[in-house]
């Protein structure tokens, strides 16, 4: 296998140039690395302007859904004369995925300029941070930056004395991964149950108090200045046609050097795995991955030659998702993995749906009577006709987040889900 | 030019790290109370949207939201109590019975579970001496499952009040529940 990307490993850090630096978190260290010139540029343009630039970059929205972020942006309407409210999503829960944080931690003021070069770009007047509740130490230290940024005018009124005036809040989650849906998001923000809302109407047309909104993922936020100062010929030196830029991945599960990288798209899978996070401590092969986060569908250790763009890993039969993959060495027991997996969907179903509701809990149940030794034949046929019904036919994709790893690890794992139920059969026979 | 601090920032406290001093009565009618509830207000076209930071400053407060919290709450926001309760048991940080002065979330979703963070949990209940959701007898620790708390590069990981605790294995418990046990 070759290695067309190796030169990258090393060189993309865009985003993650001044993690590890505290000094970074402070207004004066952040305006000594260019801080908020970025922002003072884009007040400068019209709102259209910022818009074109990050569509022509191909940025995606790096929440798990890659939407193109300018064309979002685009879907705001012009002169309607409602206040517009943008909505940062800061509620990192998918399992296997702990890249925001880092942002929040070290970069701040980061996140706050590509908060309000979009804000420019959307008409808001205000932007809701939404941070997931147990974020405490990262949330202190955005609200330091925040008040620094407010107290030194480049957050308020009349931002840097441009003219132009915008509001930034924290907000703190409470504890429900369904919040961070963007519909769960802004009814969790308005004070209600993070329960998901079936679209239309979408954000754009009435979204958080019933306002036109945006919501965007703090990866994609914090990557817009970037684009703003270098343009967007510049942001796809990295990746491909369909998915430009760089991305920080969120490496763990059976790994020597788990953590965050970030990396140019389209680095093959297998390289993540095992030249940058340097393969399994035990040395045992690879017996399965799931690349995107837990909602994503598994691969087999066969199956890591492939490409990580969004397109690369949907040609693979999974997808990029939060770019998070959990890696699982040779001795991991798949169904005790896939319960777990399972549990967590179960304990999460905000209970809207009854496919989700009910379902979550049925493939729990199921997979803890494999598990238990106690499984038959038939519970295939009842976790595949799950997974049907499952899919496609509920207001948000949670249900759809447990049948991707579900489904793919009936195909490609059935074997370990037949050894759990011999002993059943051969009592029953 | 003069310029607002941002409201948010002064009440973005730990609401599980309790202070712990027997709070009587209703709390947002102290002097910090109404401040907080005014400056939270003032953040959000609608009154209601002030639902879960108050309901974070309580618990800030007093550890843990009482059915009398909730009603103050409600009163406070034009919400009914019944709303009020239907947020505080929907979203899982909000306590509603009071705690223990260490509060350990020990997460054993899929890369803790990949790292033996079911061990960890059984030795967190092992070493206070309770149950998984129940609190040790001397009142110090209350020891719960938790579902992915976003730092799963560095598993086992646990938090204990607002505090994140990574790389945890079961054999590096006894010393955690020492230092906790230590802390004044």
């Amino acid at each position: 296998m070759s290695f067309p990307h190796r030169h990258d490993l090393e060189t993309t850090t865009l985003l993650s140039r001044d993690q590890g630096d505290e000094d970074a978190r402070t207004l004066s260290g952040w305006l000594e690395r260019g801080g908020y010139e970025r922002l003072r540029a884009a007040i400068g343009m019209a709102p259209d302007e910022i818009t074109e630039v990050v569509k022509e970059s191909g940025l995606r929205g790096r929440g798990g859904a890659g939407f193109p972020t300018g064309l979002k942006w685009s879907f705001m309407p012009k002169d309607d004369g409602k206040p517009h409210y943008l909505c940062c999503n800061a509620d990192e829960s998918e399992p296997g995925a702990f890249k925001d944080r880092e942002i929040l931690r070290w970069t701040p003021h980061l996140l706050i300029e590509g908060c309000l070069i979009a804000a420019r770009a959307i008409g808001a007047g205000h932007v809701y941070i939404y941070v997931r509740g147990e974020f405490f130490p990262y949330t202190r230290i955005l609200n330091r930056a925040v008040t620094e940024a407010y107290e030194n005018g480049y957050i308020g009124d009349d931002i840097m004395e441009l003219g132009w005036s915008c509001e930034l809040t924290v907000h703190n989650g409470a504890g429900a991964y369904i919040a961070g849906e963007e519909t769960g998001l802004m009814n969790s923000l308005m004070g209600n149950r993070a329960e998901p809302w079936s679209k239309p109407p979408f954000p754009a047309q009435a979204g958080v108090f019933g306002m036109p909104t945006t919501v965007n993922n703090v990866e994609t936020l914090a990557t817009v200045p970037g684009i703003i100062e270098n343009g967007a010929e510049w942001y796809r030196q990295w990746g491909s046609e369909k998915s430009p830029g760089t991305k920080l991945w969120c490496c763990s599960g059976h790994l020597v050097r788990p953590g965050n990288y970030e990396l140019g798209l389209g680095v093959p899978l297998s390289d993540i795995i095992f030249d940058v996070c340097g393969g399994t401590p035990s040395g045992k092969p690879v017996k399965a991955v799931i690349p995107g986060g837990s909602s994503t569908a598994f691969l087999t250790g066969d199956e890591l030659d492939c490409v990580t763009t969004y397109e690369g890993m949907q040609e693979a039969g999974s997808s990029l998702g939060t770019a998070s993959p959990i890696v699982m060495d040779a001795d991991t027991d798949i169904v005790a993995a896939m319960r777990r997996i399972a549990q967590f969907y179960a304990h999460e179903s905000c209970g809207q749906c009854v496919q989700c509701r009910e379902g979550t809990q049925w493939i729990v149940r199921i997979l803890q009577r494999i598990e238990a030794g106690d499984g038959e034949l038939r519970d295939f046929d009842t976790l595949y006709e799950l997974c049907e019904q499952m899919t496609g036919r509920t207001i948000c994709v949670l249900a759809d987040s447990v049948v991707f790893p579900l489904r793919s690890s009936l195909d490609k794992f059935r074997s370990e889900y037949e050894a759990r139920m011999s002993a059943s059969l051969v009592k029953a026979g | 030019m003069s310029r607002r601090i941002h409201p948010a920032v002064s009440g973005a406290q730990a609401f599980q790290l309790a202070e712990r001093e027997e709070i009587e009565g209703p709390i947002l009618a102290t002097e910090e109370g109404r401040e907080r509830l005014e400056m939270t207000l003032s953040r959000y076209p609608q009154k209601r949207a002030a639902l879960l930071p108050m309901l974070g400053f309580v618990q800030e407060k007093r550890g843990w939201i009482s059915p009398d919290d909730m009603a103050e709450v409600a009163a406070a926001l034009e919400v009914t109590p019944a709303y009020v309760h239907s947020i505080a048991t929907f979203y899982t940080m909000y306590n509603k019975h009071p705690v223990g002065r260490h509060l350990v979330q020990v997460c054993t979703n899929i890369s803790c579970h990949l790292n033996r963070g079911e061990e960890v949990l059984e030795r967190f209940l092992d070493e206070v001496g309770t149950r998984e959701g129940e609190t040790s007898r001397d009142g110090e620790f209350t020891v719960i499952e938790a579902e992915c708390l976003g730092a799963c590069g560095f598993a086992t990981v646990v938090q204990v009040n607002d505090e994140y605790f990574e790389n945890v294995s079961p054999e590096t418990v006894p010393d955690i529940v020492a230092e906790l046990r230590g802390r004044a």
